[in-house]
């Protein structure tokens, strides 16, 4: 089984992924370490077979200061006690993906779930790894995990056979232990790997178990050690701690870019313990708690210097006036039949522009690192989507080789794409190396909200048309700087040009969960409803009349049903429907809204119906889809960063709206279980339908079209209000 | 400038000295070792620090410990009896009510405040309590819905 992308040339990685750089660049340090495992069975997975051919002396040379190869994506430890290890690049910020990886290695090792242990997002025991973003972890890792697993499970199949001097093919494995049912014995897999230290590499390609025939993966799982989280018990990245650590405080600038003048530290500086730093632009504190910290950073006065700069006021003609000059463009563009000459010949032609507004992703843990230096040797603890990232960011910035760099990431509170950066990390190392002494960084909110990046705002500009009979025929889309992402149509239209443009960005932007794909679908599919209005066709028939791909019709059509789209609906209440492809998931979410005399329009309901391939944990992905939603109502209806000047204005969550308990209507999701196709990714691509169906269900609701996101605030010029 | 105080937590007695304007949070997290109440916001707006003084969630990010000198508090730590978590840790495992689960502790520390309050509380007044308690990953519905078993779960008299 393998993926097959809708549109294969246009796989990229996403441009601002990666695009928000790191902060800090210090002076210089270095050393390296290594570990070793002991007895027990050791299964390494490469990428493919022909890295699985190069490095066959891989696992010898762990003994070596080497850094292991790059094209090995995870392995597996099978202890002598019985113990599970499993090792992936990947972490867990909450979407469990803890649990459904581990489904997956219980379901080829024929292990208890419970048995297993991840050893995630430590760059000194786990494989390289780009980061946990894109929703690839599925589709890759969960795949990986399978496949080393199954190694795993042939690999103590052969052992037995050896051992019991009997042909493999009378053995089998279940519940943890090796069975030779024709001659009654079975041996556990602790005491098959007794006193051995057995290496194995992970053979070309094993059978794995196909998704029909699951009995620990396709079925519901609770988090992982989720005992861990409601007792208080668990250490998230902000909770660690080490004997004679310290706390950080950066002082920051009133703007951004801006260039420090001068700083008088003396105050600040004859606080007991309290080591102060400066070097080029950073200026921070450390002291023995964290209260002394704050105390400390407010003792200094630091002039500073930045250049005027956009307000959100302007945004979109800001937006629109500042492209990329074309040298430094890193635009995409998408050209099929010929636009200009289909909209010459047609009379149902449509124009509209959709604004959307930076958000921010407010993870409740905000950004958090403790960093210890031990000689030229450094640890951090931080919570990130890319702890290699973040080493190689951490050995940027300290001029030291990433051999030297350890960087651990406990189970975080969670990220949305926020965390891709190791800023927290650099500014915590930058602080324990002056003070030698361990420090943790713990951002403020208002740092969080300033200081991380934000989701990018965004103008599009949509020109169609349609034949009398409802087919598409031309479609011409240009997106301003949100991204590309989910940018292309899957819609059937001979003519199209499609085309993103890179902006000289007025705010640190970067991921975010869904990225780009949110705006590009909400243009996309709020456009799709105007036109289906504009040729009298109901919205759900007219997306259907031109879709060809077989899956994403049945997303549609699929939850339609269960929604009851056909059904009659009270005076003043609207139906809406917005969705698409995104991440390799197909997604469609329905709304129902109800617009009072008053000007009030209500969400009544919510539906998203999705198709990611099998289904690995249906319990965590329902928890996926609605969490996805409901997130998606902040920015589809209130949240959007307001900005004057180099300053963040709503750096608080009084100032920052976030969907609340009162804020969720009746959420519901229908799963489409592909058992035949595999198993894909869960985080983002649900987030994609809200927006547009609620856009479009206020229109059906009370005519009115919104554009924009968020949505709230369009109304308040018309004395409505949407909640 | 630092004094010493006397502080009852989750049924234990600690002398501590804090700086004049600490808050419960910082005290509880820094000095005393319990991890469990997060820090979210440090303004009272989004519940993660949330514990209870004498029964009744507050926040303790902006709750100057000064103040709970004579109080009782209880963290997320001290809630459950032994291995016996407190029904509404049990609700929570039970409806798979959390994902990042940063929110968690905040969320179960101020239903439990609610429900020692209401034994059986209408879902408006589930809805308006916890109000205050943001969970960004979206997990509300199940965190009702643990409420609402933790609810029916719970014994009568007060424990």
């Amino acid at each position: 089984m393998t993926d097959k992308p809708l549109f294969p040339d246009a796989i990229e990685p996403e441009r601002y992924e990666l695009s928000a750089g790191p902060s800090w660049l210090f002076e210089s340090d270095r050393r390296s370490f290594f570990k070793f495992f002991g007895a027990g069975l050791f299964v390494i997975c490469a990428a493919s077979k022909t890295a699985a051919l190069q490095e066959s002396g891989g696992a010898a040379r762990r003994n070596s200061e080497d850094s292991l190869p790059k094209e090995i994506d995870a392995w597996l430890h099978i202890g002598d006690k019985g113990d599970i290890t499993v090792f992936t690049g990947k972490v867990e910020v909450g979407q469990n993906i803890r649990t459904s990886l581990s489904q997956g290695v219980a379901e080829e090792l024929r292990v208890p779930l419970d048995s297993i242990r991840l050893v995630m997002g430590d760059t000194q025991l786990v494989p390289f790894d780009m980061g946990t973003f894109g929703s690839r972890t599925t589709p890759t890792m969960n795949l990986q995990l399978r496949r080393v697993s199954a190694a795993a499970r042939d690999a103590l199949i052969a052992i037995a056979a050896r051992q019991w001097n009997t042909d493999r093919s009378h053995l089998s494995a279940a519940d943890g232990k090796i069975l030779d049912t024709g001659a009654q014995r079975s041996a556990t897999y602790s005491e098959l790997v007794k006193g051995q230290q057995i290496t194995q590499l992970l053979p070309s390609e094993d059978p794995l178990i196909p998704p029909a025939q699951w009995s620990v993966a396709g079925r519901p799982a609770p988090k992982v050690a989720g005992r861990d989280f409601v007792t208080g018990a668990h250490r998230y990245p902000s909770d660690q701690k080490l004997p004679y650590m310290l706390y950080g405080k950066i002082v920051r600038p009133p703007a951004f870019d801006a260039t420090l003048l001068s700083a008088d530290t003396s105050e600040a500086g004859k606080l007991p313990d309290v080591t102060v730093v400066r070097d080029g632009n950073f200026l921070g504190v450390a002291a023995p708690s964290s209260a002394i910290a704050a105390k400390a950073a407010a003792a200094i006065h630091a002039t500073w210097k930045s250049d005027p700069q956009p307000s959100n006021a302007q945004l979109f003609e800001y937006l629109k006036k500042n492209q990329l000059p074309a040298s430094e463009r890193e635009g995409s563009r998408f050209e099929a039949g010929n636009v200009n000459s289909a909209f010459s010949s047609t009379q149902n032609r449509l124009q509209s522009t959709y604004n959307i507004n930076y958000i921010a992703h407010a993870p409740l843990e905000p950004r958090a690192a403790l960093a210890q230096w031990d000689g030229d040797q450094l640890t951090v603890w931080t919570g990130t989507q890319r702890p290699f990232g973040v080493r190689s960011e951490l050995a940027s910035a300290f001029h030291i080789p990433e051999q030297k760099i350890r960087v651990l990431m406990p189970d975080t509170g969670s990220g949305y794409g926020g965390k891709h950066t190791g800023d927290a990390a650099l500014e915590a190392a930058r602080l324990a190396r002056a003070a030698k002494r361990p420090v943790k960084i713990v951002w403020t909110r208002e740092e969080e909200f300033t200081w991380a990046y934000f989701r990018p705002a965004g103008v599009i500009e949509i020109t169609s048309a349609a034949d009398s009979s409802g087919k598409l025929t031309a479609w011409e889309f240009h997106n301003y700087n949100s991204g590309g992402a989910g940018i292309r149509t899957y819609y059937d239209v001979p003519n199209q040009l499609i085309e993103f443009r890179a902006v000289k960005s007025p705010l640190r932007q970067g991921s975010y969960r869904g990225l780009a794909a949110t705006a590009n679908h909400f243009a996309r599919e709020v456009h799709m409803d105007e036109i289906a209005h504009s040729l009298k066709m109901d919205p759900l028939e007219f997306r259907v009349l031109n879709l060809k791909e077989e899956r994403l019709r049945a997303v549609f059509t699929e939850g339609a049903k269960k929604f009851g789209w056909s059904a009659p609906k009270p005076t003043h209440h609207g139906y809406g429907v917005g969705g698409g492809y995104e991440k390799l998931g197909y997604v469609a979410t329905f709304v129902q809204v109800a617009a009072a005399p008053d000007g009030s329009i209500k969400i009544l309901r919510v539906l998203t119906a999705f198709d990611c391939g099998a289904v690995v944990n249906p319990d965590g992905l329902r928890n996926q889809i609605i969490g996805a939603n409901i997130m998606g109502l902040g920015g589809a209806l209130f949240e959007a960063v307001e900005f004057d000047n180099g300053r963040i204005l709503n750096s608080r969550f009084s100032k920052y709206r976030v969907p609340r308990f009162r804020d969720v209507p009746a959420m519901d999701a229908l799963l489409l279980d592909r058992k035949d196709q595999p198993p894909v990714g869960a985080g983002e691509a649900p987030i994609v339908g809200l927006a547009p169906a609620i856009s479009n269900a206020v229109f059906d609701a009370a005519g009115i079209r919104l554009r924009s996101l968020p949505m709230a605030p369009l109304l308040v010029p018309q004395g409505r209000q949407i909640s | 400038m630092p004094s010493n105080i006397t502080l009852l937590i989750n049924g234990q007695t600690f002398r501590v000295e804090v700086e004049q304007d600490a808050t419960l949070l910082s005290v509880l997290r820094e000095q005393l070792d319990l991890t469990g109440s997060k820090y979210g916001c440090g303004e009272g707006q989004c519940g993660a620090c949330t514990v209870l003084i004498d029964g009744k969630a507050h926040r303790s990010c902006v709750t100057p410990v000064w103040s709970v000198a004579d109080k009782s508090v209880t963290t997320i730590e001290g809630l459950g009896r032994g291995q016996h978590l407190h029904p509404v840790q049990q609700a929570f495992l039970d409806e798979d009510a959390m994902q990042c689960a940063y929110c968690t502790s905040g969320m179960i520390m101020s239903a439990v405040s609610l429900l020692n309050n209401k034994r059986n509380p209408s879902d408006q007044e589930i809805l308006q309590f916890m109000q205050g308690n943001i969970c960004r990953c979206g997990t509300y519905p199940r965190i009702v819905a643990a409420i609402r078993k933790a609810a029916a779960a719970m014994p009568e008299a007060r424990p």
